[in-house]
């Protein structure tokens, strides 16, 4: 039933190949990154200013504002430095300033980046004033940005790429779709030895006796079905006015045909395919310990945060499904976008990367599609820009877990 | 493949009560093409209204308490009745569970 097309053969040998591989830059802990950033990341609010200062100094660097950190206490303090040591010690990172209100804070993210070995400095603001700062953390930046200009990618095997997944603006044509496609990928790229992650915990919900089947062990089911039921009561039971809809599901959703949270979670779930089960369940932004495979990591369903919470956690290229057009990027990760929507693709095509509209139309598989996904992961780790780096997302969003103290 | 074998609604399982409209423009009167995925099988269904790409229609008549069945699961209960080839979406749709 379906349509071979050229550009399909093209995909095919790249993903049919034994020795898939990738040019990548590996750092000093033996990771490889797929971006060669220099970041100017603060430690809290108050050192966006300086940052963003820093960045338009000094060319090629890129400040990545947030919105906290400041008196967080508790898990929620805990996850504010994993995710700011992990987005720093991502390998698609080269070189970090920190630079925060005070120095205490400020040391701590610079200490937990240096355990990478990549080279990392930290400024406080406080006795010395935005302009003083700027200035001392300029020179070092320029000095950074000059030194990782000149670093070489690599060739590498397929096997050391960390690919994360998490869809948005999520549709039925996501579930029938771009989501399968993001599947397929998986099952074909993990025996080779990649590192996966998907999530989305309340994003699950209805599909949950699913979902436990795919833990590798009846004990990793049970850590997975702890980590369920604890978002259900502390978050959505012990917070909500009516049954979440247009929240969860979206106004977006809805609006493409999705009417429950049972229906999207469904759809949400075929992103890890038909073989591959989870070996471990990661609390937000913690790095994947148990070697590779594919991971459960607990985040919101909302783009951003995930998306920066799997960055923190290690992954280095994210696969993107979206139905109706979510048009999210990150600073250090490429997002690459995947749809199977006709008319996302008729009046939004420059947000997305790859068309499996086929899909739809019984003219292309699922593994078609999953080898063009795979051709399309392999030409962005080489370094070609997806749609949301061409156009300039940069979303960089802290999960906060309660109100400051 | 020529157009006229080109689906206007896909259905994930045999099990399912409701499928998927995946062209624009679909009016009411449309006698639909309908495609199985889960084992290749065609089905057709008379459209009963204009329906959105990405919207549902009943694939049997659906009656308010009903279970909506897709990807051969429980997706939530209908608030209203829909007849085979309505559409069914929040208005006669809702979750179980929140």
């Amino acid at each position: 039933m379906a349509t071979k097309t050229s550009a399909t053969k093209k995909s095919k040998s790249s993903a049919d190949g034994s020795n898939l591989s990738f040019w990548g830059w590996r750092r000093e802990n033996g990771r490889v990154g797929v971006r060669n950033h220099v970041i100017i990341l603060p430690l809290d609010d108050l050192s966006n200013a300086a940052c963003e200062a820093v960045a338009n100094n000094i060319k090629g660097t890129m400040a990545l504002p947030h919105h906290y950190g400041r008196l967080q206490f508790g898990e929620d303090l805990e996850l504010h430095f994993r995710t700011l040591i992990g987005a720093g010690s991502n390998p698609n990172v080269a070189a970090v300033v920190v630079i925060g209100i005070e120095d205490g804070w400020t040391d701590r993210v610079v200490k937990g980046i240096a355990k990478t070995g990549k080279p990392v400095i930290g400024f406080g603001i406080e006795g010395h004033g935005d302009i003083a700062t700027i200035a001392k953390a300029s020179y070092k930046a320029k000095e950074f940005v000059q030194w990782a200009s000149e670093l070489k990618r690599e060739e590498c095997d397929i096997s050391e790429l960390w690919v994360s997944t998490k869809c948005g603006e999520s549709d039925t044509t996501t579930g029938l779709g771009s989501c399968p496609t993001v599947g397929n990928m998986y099952d074909k790229l993990i025996p080779k030895g990649i590192y996966g992650v998907f999530g989305e915990t309340s994003e699950i919900t209805g599909a949950e006796h699913i979902c436990v089947k795919r833990a590798a062990t009846p004990e990793i089911g049970e850590k997975w079905m702890k980590t369920f039921q604890a978002y259900q009561a502390e978050v959505i039971e012990a917070n909500k006015v009516d049954d979440l809809s247009e929240s969860q599901p979206t106004k977006g959703n809805i609006a493409g045909g999705l009417s429950s949270i049972e229906e999207k979670a469904l759809g949400n779930l075929e992103k890890i395919g038909r073989k591959c089960t989870f070996i471990d369940v990661l609390k937000p932004a913690e790095t994947p310990a148990k070697g590779a495979g594919l991971y459960y990591m607990d985040t919101s369903s909302a783009a951003a945060e995930c998306v920066t919470l799997m960055a923190a956690g290690g992954y280095v290229v994210h696969t993107f499904p979206t139905g109706q057009g979510n048009i999210i990027g990150n600073p250090i990760v490429p997002v690459i976008k995947i749809s199977a929507n006709p008319k996302t693709l008729r009046t939004m095509p420059e947000h997305i990367d790859v068309d499996v509209t086929g899909i739809l139309r019984r003219e292309m598989t699922l593994d078609t599609a999953g080898d063009a996904l795979i051709d399309m992961i392999v030409r962005t780790s080489n370094g070609r820009l997806t749609a949301a780096e061409a156009l300039g997302h940069r979303e960089f969003v802290m999960t906060k877990l309660y109100r400051s103290a | 493949m020529s157009k006229s074998n080109i689906p206007q609604f896909l259905v994930h399982s045999p099990e399912d009560n409701v499928g998927v409209v995946v062209v624009e423009d679909l009016k009411a009167g449309t006698k639909m093409l309908g495609v199985i995925t889960e084992n290749d099988t065609t089905i057709h269904v008379t459209a009963k209204h204009d329906i959105p790409i990405g919207h549902k229609i009943a694939l049997k008549d659906l009656k308010e308490g009903d279970t909506v069945i897709k990807y051969g699961e429980d997706v939530g209960r209908m608030t209203g009745g829909a007849k085979t080839g309505e559409h069914v979406h929040v208005h006669n749709h809702r979750t179980k569970r929140w």
